[in-house]
């Protein structure tokens, strides 16, 4: 169920990124996407009454989250921080040059 | 062995001393690039010799720790032939920008962003985990967004934003695979995730992880159904990135990733090798069509790029070592007579103010040298007989007749001859015929650009002996074998660590 849940805020995401107009909408569904696949890498990591991946040398541990995927989503978080601050930077430039967040008015390159 | 990690090390630190140091000295950016790259190029000339000497792939395993804890990095032939020419392509560039870049005002940022590209690009080739290879590739991916936007006029913003929101999507299919890829496996490391896979069996998930992939490396690729970005990026961005994206950073990025993803961890099969041969024939002939009717030459080097690039994929998808071997020595030479003919691009722009074909003209007497190297560039990228480009395409072609795929070989040779009929056009608008009045006082470009241009020619010309037996030897066969054993590249990687 979650799963899908993760499944279906993927999908808002790329539905933001194929159809709004506004640049502004377009970023904020990349980052959506972005958040839907960390979720993605945090729960599959999850085992059901796990407990947190902290190694202790006097209990023995069974059921523990696996840690390896919360430190990919660690690393992805900043690569989508770099993205996303790059993405607003070009957007308030393209505002200045074309007076607009329009991506239908944002055409002067064609063919 | 130990000069592995100078390949991301050394740009990296090049890249933050740059920008932290080159304030104070005029020259100092212009010196540390250009040398930086020449260690590069010799450190990779070395590695080269190094591996066909001790055949089997080299492992640096980074803070001690063993695979498939740690995050190794592995160079073998293939990967040393990419290295050679990413190397090779980022030196003479810098040589090229020295002068080139006079033009902008902020040649100290060009330099960082620059060497963070090449630095991401270098660490795709070497890394030997998967993650770690997403991680070099949004390295190099969002330096070349900045580059791409680096000019800040209003086009080149807008060609900026288009690629970089097709690239973020695209970085975001591939890290989705990875996560399907590690709940699959529990593994991300190459070698041990070809052996557990293997182990595993035909697996519906791993057709889709291929997918992802295809969709994620193919944007970068700029294969046919996903090059919308192509020509309007490299068009935007400066005429040495040009001839950077162009020549190696689709290649290292897309082509590398794709074929050491597929060849040597998934294992090929006959329905993704046909999903390659149609797309690669689909790019070939896409791009031409598109190329015919340009007038801006850097956009028309941009759809002749996807066409180049097709006939890579077409040889790949191939399959055959004949095939295989086509697509690496026409990957070598794209990188060379492409990377030539945007920095030629540049030098008419530099020269002339304007890159339209049509206010061009009659500027072979003006610059002989631009216009003689980039004679040069057209014929070996139409294919005519001397020069480099004529033995890859004809490499390819065969290949696609030996394995009854005539169809294919027959729309390669169609693909050529477009190539040949938009370069004759380029070459006439822009060197023949009368000068027009405006471009009456145009002069040759600077020293360091002729000799970036010159040394590029030369290898164009003498491209074709790579064929040799004596060179292919230690070029092109070794990684083509790398291709052809296709999952045995665990095995070996094994068999070294255990050595020790």
């Amino acid at each position: 169920m979650t799963y899908f849940l993760c499944l279906v805020l993927f999908c808002v995401g790329l539905y933001a990124i194929v159809r709004k107009r506004n640049i502004i909408k377009i970023i904020i569904g990349i980052v959506i996407c972005e958040y839907a696949v960390n979720l993605f890498l945090v729960l599959f990591a999850y085992k059901i009454n796990g407990r947190s991946p902290l190694y202790s040398p006097d209990q023995e541990i069974t059921t523990m989250a696996d840690p390896l995927p919360q430190a990919l989503a660690l690393t992805s978080i900043v690569i989508g921080l770099a993205t996303t601050a790059l993405l607003v930077g070009m957007a308030i430039r393209l505002y200045e040059k074309y007076g607009t967040f329009d991506i239908t008015k944002i055409n002067h390159l064609k063919g | 062995m130990k000069l592995i990690p100078l390949f991301v090390i050394l740009p990296l630190a090049a890249a933050f001393l740059i920008s932290l140091l080159g304030k104070q000295k005029r020259f100092f950016c212009d010196i540390a690039s250009a040398s930086i790259t020449f260690i590069l190029f010799v450190i990779s000339l070395a590695t080269i010799f190094n591996i066909n000497s001790q055949i089997l792939p080299m492992i640096y395993k980074v803070g001690g720790w063993l695979p498939p804890m740690g995050l190794p990095l592995v160079v073998d032939n293939l990967t040393a032939f990419m290295l050679l020419i990413v190397n090779f392509i980022a030196f003479i560039v810098s040589l090229y920008s020295i002068n080139y870049m006079e033009k902008f005002t902020a040649k100290l940022k060009f330099y960082t962003l620059f060497l963070l590209m090449l630095g991401g690009m270098n660490g795709v080739l070497i890394s030997g985990d998967i993650f770690n290879l997403y991680v070099f590739f949004e390295l190099a991916s969002i330096a070349s967004y900045a580059l791409v936007a680096y000019g800040n006029k209003a086009e080149e913003l807008e060609a900026a934003f288009k690629y970089m929101a097709m690239g973020a999507v695209g970085s975001l299919f591939i890290l989705l695979g990875i996560a399907f890829l590690y709940s699959n496996a529990s593994t991300l490391n190459m070698a041990d995730l070809s052996q557990v896979l293997s182990a595993q069996g035909t697996n519906k998930a791993v057709t889709f992880v291929g997918i992802l992939f295809i969709l994620g490396f193919g944007i970068k690729t700029a294969i046919v159904p996903f090059h919308a970005w192509l020509a309007d990026a490299y068009p935007a961005a400066p005429a040495p990135i040009s001839a950077m994206l162009a020549g190696v950073v689709t290649k290292s990025l897309g082509i590398y990733s794709i074929v050491r993803i597929f060849f040597n961890i998934f294992g090929v099969n006959p329905s993704f090798l046909n999903l390659l041969m149609f797309l690669g024939a689909l790019s070939i002939i896409v791009g031409g069509l598109l190329a015919l009717g340009q007038t801006d030459t850097k956009r028309m080097f941009a759809y002749s790029s996807i066409s180049q690039v097709g006939y890579i994929i077409l040889g790949l998808g191939i399959g055959t070592p004949l095939g295989i071997l086509g697509a690496l020595f026409h990957l070598f030479n794209h990188s060379m007579f492409k990377s030539l003919l945007f920095l030629n691009s540049g030098a008419i722009e530099y020269a002339t103010g304007t890159r339209n074909l049509e206010k061009l003209g009659g500027l072979r007497e003006k610059m002989p040298v631009t216009a003689n190297t980039s004679l040069i560039a057209s014929m070996a990228v139409s294919g005519i007989p001397p020069f480099n480009g004529f033995f890859s395409k004809l490499l390819i072609i065969f290949a696609c007749i030996k394995s009854n795929h005539i169809g294919y070989g027959i729309w390669a040779i169609v693909g050529s001859v477009l190539t040949i009929s938009y370069f004759m056009k380029f070459q006439k608008n822009a060197f023949f015929g009368p000068l027009p009045k405006e471009l009456k006082d145009a002069k040759e470009v600077p020293f360091l650009m002729q000799a970036s241009m010159i040394i590029l020619s030369i290898v164009c010309l003498l491209g074709g002996m790579v064929m040799l037996p004596k060179i292919s030897n230690y070029f092109t066969e070794p990684a083509k074998t790398v291709l052809v054993q296709g999952k045995d590249y665990s095995n070996l990687i094994f068999k070294v660590l255990n050595e020790k």
